[in-house]
């Protein structure tokens, strides 16, 4: 509750290069391949020296040290290296740290990285039923869930849509269209898994169950792939290949009795505090609210998660986020066009770092699916996690 | 399980409301110190046949229980009956345990406290038997002519422990023998394990469930639910429960606490059906509950004796507890009078 009321490095740093691979389901090379072929495409994107490089930042969750990196890519000196946990939700938060390290002078150029082989390695989807009971806690919170066969993110989910399906009306239908949506979006993005294929709510509402009230296509996909991001001082980004995608917010955040994806003991399940946490230093910081954004990225790995962000984004009210689904609003041309990408439903599951990239292609007007006349895009990283967010904006 | 009485327990009102396992265990506490009455008389005296008959299938030939010369050569004044032999001497026979069970089954008298004891733990799923101990302390040799009677005690009744064969409760009975002049000849405790067979690994329950990582701050609700209780944490500051375990109290940040006991009843908040993917432990489709206890507590755990289409949010569900392999016993939900 005390976080300051504006970031200092806020719109002083900028997103200036971004790479990633293919997004497939069987890679074929090592996950450090992946993410040093993602490193470099980054890096080219910027225009930038490898040897410039001085800091590396990444999920605590990915398996690619630094030294790894920078060794294979003659990186030379890092003055900076830091490691964000929490699975998905340090998407945005690698970018804040980034931001941190250059607005404080620790580090001039910093590579934001994750990759893996997902789909063909270890597949998140089977959950935890390999992972051994060690006596930690970070294993521990696990026994209240797995033994019991709730194993999967899905399922951890899933406890919270029924509950919120039964409080709000909100139907399966709605959480189908948030699917709908993206894989229209994603048809119509070559560098997509469903490039080209659409589906329909009639698609959606046949799918079969993985948890109920989950459907197949609920769920997002597995994904093999690596996403790099570059973060300078917005004023050498300007000297850059590409317009600077301004980072005029980015912020983490972890609500109270905040639990890993199974925050079952607060009053409701009806509401993701840690994304409110995140909402509230986004707009303080950025200085805009949600009536100023023309396009959100919202992690999408289950898509009743992406309905209780509209509402903790303050796109909507409470439990009204079925209605603000159902008039087409997150189309392309509607009110707030979501993920023009495809989301992670449609493009690729890449923990959030490929919804990154795709709001900083919003922001240079370079995006296949691109919004016109965009000024700022919202971007949030994993929901029931400890989690954050991003507010890019144009330089102007 | 669902027919549990409840019953009111000490230091914290919130966490009054006391589980069956603890109904079970009060229940067979107070078959301790109860006796068969007066000693009942053996059907016959000592005599050389049975001796002889028990000696020969022992391969017993110390000619001491046989022969009457043999004896005084000893310095016995005749012959002795093996001392081993105690029991057999007050066995009631095959036909009077035919007896028992008729009556029993005609819900006739269930006999001496030790069979009534018997039924109630065959009645709570403790449906397996095993003698584990006996000791015998003999006051003097017995002779032929010698008429016993025994007068049986129960004298302890252990809580449920678990043991390699399933989990059960041990019961130690001990057994005076007196002669026809009501002079103790001799004494024996007899122990035995009345347990809850072991299911088979791949039961519905089975051995291959994920196991629970725990940790010192944890290591007391699995302590718990091997004895059939759920336990929380009670703030031994505050008194405020909590659950999941956690080191300090939310409330007042106090390290001190005490595992208490909490009703396993409570409602439905919400649940999952889960399809995919399937681990061989469960059976699917799976329902997995999150239920708020009476107390206000929430805890996760999945559910039997339901159709996943009749699970409704608000549904009344109470735990029993069920081992999933040789150490961890967990809760799990049926809906209440189920």
């Amino acid at each position: 509750m005390s976080a300051q009321r504006r970031h200092s490095y806020a719109g002083r740093t900028a997103l200036s290069g971004i790479g990633a691979t293919e997004f497939s389901k069987k890679s074929g090379r090592s996950e450090l391949r992946l993410a040093v072929e993602a490193v470099a495409a980054a890096l080219d994107d910027a225009g930038i020296d490898a040897g410039d490089v001085d800091g590396l930042v990444t999920f605590s969750a990915d398996t690619n040290p630094e030294i790894e990196i920078a060794r294979s890519l003659g990186l030379g000196e890092l003055t900076f290296f830091s490691r964000i946990h929490y699975g998905g939700g340090a998407a945005c938060a690698t970018v804040q740290q980034a931001a941190m390290a250059v607005a404080s002078g620790v580090a001039e150029v910093v590579v934001c990285y994750r990759a893996f082989n997902e789909r063909s390695g270890n597949r998140f989807g089977a959950g935890v039923q390999g992972l051994p009971p060690l006596p930690n806690a970070e294993s521990a919170q696990f026994a209240w869930y797995a033994p019991y066969g709730l194993l999967t993110p899905a399922s951890w989910v899933a406890m919270f849509a029924q509950r919120y399906m039964h409080l709000t009306g909100t139907t399966s239908e709605d959480f189908g269209r948030v699917a709908v949506a993206d894989r229209r979006h994603a048809s119509t993005n070559p560098a997509a898994w469903f490039y080209g294929k659409p589906i329909t709510l009639q698609d959606h509402q046949a799918s079969r169950f993985i948890v109920e009230p989950l459907r197949l296509l609920d769920c997002c996909q597995e994904t093999d792939g690596g996403q790099a991001l570059v973060v300078t001082s917005l004023e050498r980004a300007r000297d850059l290949r590409h317009p600077p995608a301004v980072i005029r917010a980015a912020a983490q955040g972890s609500g109270a009795d905040q639990h890993m994806m199974t925050s079952y003991y607060r009053d409701d399940l009806t509401e993701l505090p840690e994304m409110s946490v995140v909402a509230r230093q986004l707009w303080e910081t950025s200085g805009i609210g949600p009536d100023d954004v023309q396009c959100a990225v919202l992690y999408d790995h289950f898509t009743p998660f992406v309905l209780y962000q509209l509402e903790e984004l303050g796109f909507c009210a409470r439990g009204e986020a079925r209605d603000f689904v159902r008039d087409g609003a997150i189309e392309i041309g509607g009110r707030l066009p979501l993920n023009p990408h495809g989301g992670q439903l449609g493009e690729g599951y890449l923990h959030g770092m490929n919804g990154i990239a795709e709001a900083v292609r919003q922001v240079r007007g370079s995006a296949v699916n691109q919004i016109p006349a965009l000024e700022h895009v919202v971007v949030t990283a994993g929901t029931g996690v400890p989690t954050s967010g991003l507010v890019l904006g144009t330089d102007r | 399980m669902s027919s549990r009485a409840e019953r009111t327990s000490g230091r914290n009102p919130a966490a009054s409301a006391v589980g069956g396992g603890q109904d079970l265990q009060d229940l067979l506490s107070s078959f301790q110190g109860r006796s068969s009455g007066e000693p009942s008389p053996a059907a016959d005296p000592v005599n050389q046949a049975m001796i002889r008959h028990f000696v020969e299938a022992m391969g017993d030939e110390n000619p001491v229980y046989l022969d009457e010369e043999a004896a005084r050569a000893c310095g016995l004044p005749g012959v002795i009956a093996p001392p081993a032999m105690l029991q057999a001497w007050i066995m009631r026979g095959y036909r009077a345990s035919l007896e028992l069970e008729r009556a029993r089954a005609a819900g006739e008298s269930a006999g001496s406290p030790t069979d009534e004891l018997m039924a109630l733990l065959d009645e709570a799923g403790f449906t397996s038997v095993v003698a584990t101990n006996c000791e015998q302390d003999y006051l003097r040799p017995l002779f032929l002519g010698d008429h016993l009677s025994v007068r049986s005690s129960i004298e302890s009744v252990s809580g449920l422990k678990q043991t390699a064969l399933g989990a059960g409760h041990f019961l130690t009975t001990r057994m005076d023998f007196t002669d026809a002049r009501g002079e103790a000849v001799a004494t024996m405790h007899f122990r035995i394990l009345k347990f809850r067979p072991r299911q088979s690994p791949r039961s519905a329950v089975g051995a291959m469930r994920p196991r629970p990582a725990i940790t010192e701050d944890s290591a007391f609700f699995f302590e718990g639910t091997r004895e059939g209780r759920l336990l929380v944490q009670s703030c031994g500051s505050c008194g405020k429960l909590r659950h999941p375990p956690a080191p300090a109290c939310p409330e007042c940040r106090s390290l001190d606490w005490d595992a208490v006991e909490v009703s396993p009843r409570g409602r439905v908040l919400s649940f999952v059906v889960v399809h995919h993917p399937q681990v061989p432990a469960f059976d699917y489709p799976l329902v997995v509950a999150l239920v708020e206890l009476h107390e206000g507590l929430r805890i996760v755990a999945d559910m039997a004796g339901v159709e996943p289409a009749d699970v409704a949010i608000g549904m009344e569900v109470e735990a029993g507890f069920e081992m999933i392999d040789q150490e961890i016993a967990l809760p799990r939900f049926r809906p209440v009078g189920r």
